[in-house]
């Protein structure tokens, strides 16, 4: 057993190359799934009934998705409409797209429960459009919404594993690789679980400072 | 009063929310240096009147001039955007019922945050300005506290400190003291008492009766929607000219008199 572990360490270049992977991953698309989901909230919140509906079909028909299934359209399906992407490509959108209908399930819940006193205030001091959004609605949105936020980006860094079959070189395929070499697969597996472990215990220690900077203005 | 050049001039403002109308043809102008308390049973209307003077409610008909500039239409009757709507707002400074500060900010970028944003004056005498203010209402020692660690009075004396930043024209006040304790409205009204003395153009919407007929230079007595009286407040609480009035006054004066102003 310690041979096995042994065995895996010899092959740590490749395990640390899957992390920084698996960690890019899932940095560019929750803030690509962000960046949608800010698109996506005040259109689920229209007032147009065209919009909203629109709005609303795409993020409830994205949660019904299994990713796996998803990232197979992507991946495979796509060429068939004329979209080609390289395995990168359609992981990046795959995930991002996926993810931005949570997020903006997630925007939309916290906006609506923000106090509608504060937003007025900011329009009787002469805020509108953009301004308004990003001085007094965005603040207080992300420190109310910055836990859940945090809870969907360990979401998406576990769903990354799954684009071990579009033969992306992240950590879960890195330590199938390694096991299928060497067949050391508890070994090798296990270490992948301790670096997943390791990923979500950053997440979880940002989400903390965001939690104390929300908490001193409760 | 009214002089040639009101600051704020309100003409013919109605408002109906569906079938219910909360405001019926309402007319009033607001001279320099006056401070105008907007009386009334709840549900008259009063916080209404308020909201539709800056547009954050639109009226259904009438206009509002703010020192001969329109608001909300142009002279030429169309509504304005968003943009042209939001600079006028910045001349008129509005205090809360529940204060509504922003979380996110400590007390002194409360005060600085729409100066610094909207106004885009120098920052260095924002910054100076601000600091006077808020030992002006006696919260220099809480400049750097989030609005969560404030009591109800000091929330409501930073909602003022910041309305008074923008340097407004005419300051609104949306029932100032009813979300405070009773132990917590006085320095409130020490506050506002201050600005009347000092000529500072208001209009507040208040259930404080002691107050408007010390600081008010008038009193505008509204009831279902309606102006239905007007005048000085020492007319207005010694010889009111409408019945109205009379049984508003005797429920009101009655009420404080054995409530909360004895204690």
């Amino acid at each position: 057993m310690i041979r096995d572990f042994g065995i895996v360490w010899t092959e740590r270049g490749l395990l640390l190359n899957g992390l920084a992977n698996t960690a890019i991953l899932s940095l560019v698309s929750v803030v690509g799934a962000l960046l949608l989901g800010f698109v996506l909230t005040p259109a689920l919140m229209s007032k147009k009934p065209a919009v909203s509906r629109a709005a609303r079909a795409f993020v409830d028909g994205m949660r019904c998705i299994p990713f796996l299934l998803f990232a197979y359209i992507v991946y495979y399906g796509f060429p068939s409409i004329g979209i080609n992407l390289d395995n990168w490509g359609a992981g990046l959108l795959a995930l991002t797209i996926y993810n931005a209908a949570y997020m903006a399930e997630i925007l939309r819940g916290a906006w609506a429960a923000l106090p509608r006193d504060e937003i007025e205030a900011g329009v009787a001091f002469g805020f509108s459009e953009l301004r308004l959004f990003r001085r007094i609605i965005l603040p207080p949105l992300v420190l109310s919404a910055g836990p859940v936020i945090g809870n969907q980006l360990i979401q998406i860094i576990k769903d990354s594993a799954f684009l071990t079959i579009i033969a992306l070189p992240e950590l879960t395929h890195a330590a199938s690789s390694i096991q299928s070499r060497y067949y050391v697969p508890f070994a090798a597996f296990i270490t992948a679980v301790a670096l997943y472990w390791g990923l979500c215990l950053i997440v979880e220690a940002g989400v903390n400072v965001l939690r104390q900077l929300a908490d001193a203005r409760r | 009063m009214t002089t040639s050049n009101p600051v704020l001039s309100v003409v013919g403002v109605s408002k109906s929310f569906g079938d219910n109308e909360v405001l019926s043809d309402v007319s009033f102008q607001v001279g320099k240096g006056e401070t105008v308390c907007v009386l009334g049973p709840s549900g008259s209307g009063k916080s209404t009147l308020l909201r539709c003077i800056n547009w954050l409610e639109r009226p259904d008909v009438g206009q509002i001039h703010l020192n001969g500039e329109p608001v909300g239409v142009t002279s030429g009757g169309v509504v304005m955007n968003d943009r042209r709507l939001s600079r006028i707002r910045t001349r008129i400074g509005m205090v809360f019922q529940h204060f509504a500060l922003w979380p996110h900010l400590t007390v002194l970028q409360n005060l600085m945050e729409a100066p610094v944003q909207v106004q885009r004056r120098p920052r260095a005498e924002i910054r100076d300005e601000a600091l006077g203010l808020l030992a002006k209402v006696g919260l220099s020692d809480k400049r750097d506290a989030f609005p969560a660690r404030l009591s109800g009075g000091q929330k409501q004396r930073v909602g003022i400190a910041r309305a008074l930043a923008m340097r407004p024209d005419l300051l609104l006040f949306d029932e100032p003291t009813s979300a405070l304790d009773p132990e917590l409205v006085g320095e409130v009204l020490v506050v506002m008492r201050d600005l009347a003395r000092e000529g500072m153009t208001m209009v507040i919407v208040t259930h404080e009766m002691a107050f408007a007929r010390e600081a008010a230079t008038r009193v505008l007595f509204l009831d279902r929607g309606r102006v239905v009286e007007t005048g000085p407040p020492d007319r207005f609480f010694s010889r009111p000219e409408t019945e109205r009035a009379r049984q508003f006054l005797q429920r009101y004066t009655g009420e404080t008199s054995a409530g909360r102003r004895s204690a």
